[in-house]
C-alpha cells in the first residue's frame, strides 16, 4: 500500500507573527519557517504504517514555492521515501490544493492520502475534506487513532463531545489531529540520507489545474486588544470585583 | 430559498451552535431555508421551526442519515443546493460543519470561507487567521458562498411564537461506504463547554488528574460552570481531549472564564480571549495569561481555589 502524506510549509508555531503595516497580509519576511505541526503528525504515522509493514512506500507531498523542498526534506528525514513538490509561486487556497493533490493522486495511485487537519496559517480545515469529495472517496478527519486492516481502515475521530470510532473501506483520505502520535525528531544521519532522497517536481500546468484563488484578501488586521486588567490581591478582593463590579456571578 | 442554514442536531433537539449560525444568516437577508437532516428527527425539524427568522424548515427523514454519514449528507445537500440554486449555505463551524462543508464545497466546484466572525455583506466576510492572531477580510465572486459559523461571534436566535411551515424532502443518494463502529461521548451532568455562561479551566498547573478533578470539579459545581483545559493538561492526561480550549480545540466565549494554572500560550488566548470577563489564577506573575485577564490573581492555585469554591 502506498501513501501519500501532505505537508505544508509555514509559519513556525512558535513565532508571534505582526500584521504587515499596509494590512495587505502578514509578514513573512525573515521569518522562521516549518513543517505545519498536524502535517508532521500525518508523515509520523505514514511512517509507523510502513514501519509496521502495512505500507509499502510513503511519499510526501507539497504545494507551494521552491522552498518547500525543505519541508520535503524534513518529511524524507523522518522516514518518507521521496518527495513531491508541486511548485508554484501562486497563492494557494484549500480548493485548489486539493485539485493539485488529486491530479498527482492519479498518477501515484496511494490507497491512503494522509494530511494535517489543519494548517496553522490560514486555519481553513478543508483541503482533505475538498481531497476526498473530488476523487469520491470517503473521509474520516480529525483522527486521534489508525487501524488499517485488509482494505479498509478505523479511524477514530475526536468529535464535539468525545470521540468517534468509523470504518471507512480504502482508498480513502484521513486528516489528522493532535493526539494521534507524537512525531519523532529526524536523526542527524537521517537528515543527511534525505538529502540524497528523490524529488521530483512538478507544475500546476503539468497535472492540468488552474490554482487560481477563489477568495481575495481586502485586508489583514490584528485583533482588537483587551482593554488591561488589574491584579487583585486576595480571593477575597476577586470575589468582590466579580460579585459587585463585574457583576458575573 | 436563497440561504440555506444546515441544522447541527441530535435528531431530537438542535445544538445551539445552530441558533447562532442562523443569526449569521439573518444579516445576508431573510429568505432563510433550515435543512433538518436525520433519523426520525420530526422534533428537531419542530425545534428548527421555531427559530426566528426562519422561512421554511426542510427535513429529511432516514435511516441514512441516523448517524450523520458525512458522505450522504454532502451528497443530498450538493443535490438540493443545485435543484434550489441556495446562494449561502451556513453551517456551524463546529467538529459537524467542518468536517461536511468542505466536502460540498469541493463538490460544487466553490471556495468554503472558515470560521466566520463577522459579515460585511453579502459576498465579503471576516474570518480569523494565525490562530486568531489576525483577521483576514475575505471576498468570493463564487456563485454559492459556502461559510462555516463560528458560534461566539453571533449571539443565538430565540425562538418565536409563529413557527415557520415544515416541508419533507425526499432522501438522498445512499453513497456512504463508512460504518459506524462506536462512540465514546463525554457524559457530564455540567453544561457543554459551547454553551456555558461559566467555564473553569485548568492547565499544567495542576500537576494531576486528581489535583484536576478535586480543585476544579467543586469549583464548577458552585458556578454550574463547564470544565475545561488547555493542551498541556490534556496531553498530560489531566482532562479530556474534548474539555480542549483553543485554536485547535473549543473555541468559547462565556460570561466568565477562570482559567487556573494555565500560562496562556497563544493557541490558548485564540480560544478563549473573547470572553466577557476573564480571570487568572496563577503563582507565576509573568505568566502571559496576566496580559488578556480582567483580573488576575497571583497566587498559589492549591491555596486560592479551595478559597474561591468556599467563598461562592
Amino acid at each position: 500500500m502506498k501513501i501519500l502524506v501532505a505537508t505544508k510549509r509555514l509559519v513556525d508555531h512558535n513565532v508571534k507573527i505582526r500584521v504587515k503595516a499596509d494590512h495587505s497580509g502578514v509578514e513573512l519576511d525573515n521569518v522562521k519557517m516549518a513543517m505545519n505541526p498536524f502535517d508532521e503528525i500525518a508523515v509520523e504515522e505514514a511512517v509507523r504504517l510502513k514501519e509496521a509493514g502495512l505500507a509499502s512506500e510513503v511519499v510526501a507531498v507539497s504545494a507551494g514555492v521552491a522552498a518547500c523542498q525543505e519541508t520535503l526534506r524534513a518529511a524524507m528525514a523522518v522516514g518518507a521515501d521521496r518527495g513531491v513538490l508541486i511548485e508554484t509561486d501562486a497563492e494557494l487556497q484549500p480548493l485548489a490544493v486539493a485539485k493539485l493533490f488529486k491530479a498527482l493522486v492519479e498518477r501515484e495511485h496511494p490507497m491512503l492520502v494522509l494530511l494535517g487537519k489543519q494548517a496553522i496559517d490560514d486555519d481553513a480545515n478543508q483541503t482533505g475534506q475538498m481531497l476526498a469529495a473530488l476523487l469520491g472517496w470517503p473521509q474520516a478527519t480529525f483522527a486521534s487513532k489508525v487501524t488499517v486492516g485488509d482494505g479498509h481502515v478505523a479511524v477514530t475521530r475526536e468529535v464535539d463531545g468525545g470521540l468517534e470510532t468509523v470504518e471507512i473501506p480504502l482508498p480513502a483520505v484521513i486528516t489528522t489531529d493532535l493526539r494521534l502520535n507524537t512525531p519523532r525528531y529526524a536523526a542527524l544521519p537521517n537528515i543527511m540520507k534525505a538529502k540524497k532522497k528523490p524529488l521530483l517536481t512538478l507544475t500546476p500546468t503539468e497535472l492540468g489545474v488552474d490554482p487560481m484563488p477563489r477568495l481575495r484578501t481586502l485586508q489583514v488586521n490584528p485583533p482588537a486588544a483587551r482593554a488591561a486588567g488589574m491584579r487583585v490581591a486576595s480571593v477575597a478582593d476577586l470575589v468582590d470585583q466579580l460579585k459587585n463590579h463585574a457583576k458575573v456571578i | 430559498m436563497r440561504i440555506l442554514v444546515i441544522a447541527e442536531h441530535d435528531h431530537h433537539s438542535l445544538k445551539t451552535a445552530t441558533r447562532h449560525t442562523l443569526s449569521a444568516a439573518r444579516q445576508l437577508g431573510d429568505d432563510i431555508e433550515v435543512l433538518v437532516a436525520g433519523n426520525q428527527c420530526a422534533p428537531a425539524a419542530q425545534a428548527a421551526a421555531q427559530l426566528t427568522g426562519v422561512r421554511q424548515v426542510s427535513v429529511v427523514d432516514s435511516p441514512l442519515y441516523a448517524e450523520q454519514d458525512v458522505e450522504n449528507l454532502a451528497a443530498l445537500l450538493v443535490e438540493h443546493i443545485q435543484r434550489c440554486g441556495h446562494r449561502h449555505v451556513l453551517v456551524p463551524a463546529t467538529s459537524f460543519g467542518k468536517n461536511l462543508l468542505p466536502r460540498v464545497a469541493a463538490m460544487l466546484d466553490v471556495a468554503q470561507i472558515a470560521d466566520v466572525v463577522a459579515v460585511i455583506d453579502a459576498r465579503t466576510f471576516v474570518r480569523p487567521i494565525y490562530a486568531g492572531n489576525a483577521l483576514a477580510t475575505v471576498q468570493s465572486n463564487d456563485p454559492i458562498l459556502a461559510l462555516t459559523v463560528r458560534a461566539t461571534a453571533f449571539a443565538p436566535v430565540e425562538d418565536t411564537s409563529t413557527p415557520a411551515a415544515v416541508v419533507e424532502l425526499a432522501t438522498g443518494p445512499a453513497v456512504g461506504r463508512g460504518r459506524l463502529l462506536g462512540r465514546e461521548l463525554t457524559r457530564s451532568s455540567r453544561p457543554a463547554l459551547d454553551s456555558a455562561r461559566v467555564i473553569v479551566s485548568g492547565g499544567r498547573g495542576l500537576g494531576s488528574a486528581e489535583h484536576y478533578q478535586q480543585l476544579l470539579a467543586p469549583l464548577a459545581d458552585a458556578l454550574n460552570a463547564a470544565l475545561g483545559a488547555s493542551r498541556a493538561a490534556v496531553d498530560a492526561g489531566f482532562a479530556a481531549n474534548d474539555s480542549q480550549v483553543g485554536q485547535t480545540g473549543k473555541i468559547v466565549a462565556p460570561q466568565l472564564y477562570i482559567a487556573v494554572g494555565i500560562s496562556g500560550a497563544i493557541q490558548h488566548l485564540a480560544g478563549m480571549k473573547d470572553s466577557k470577563i476573564i480571570v487568572a489564577i496563577n503563582k507565576d506573575e509573568e505568566a502571559p495569561i496576566f496580559q488578556v485577564a480582567d483580573y488576575g490573581l497571583v497566587a498559589d492555585l492549591f491555596d486560592a481555589v479551595p478559597q474561591l469554591t468556599a467563598a461562592l
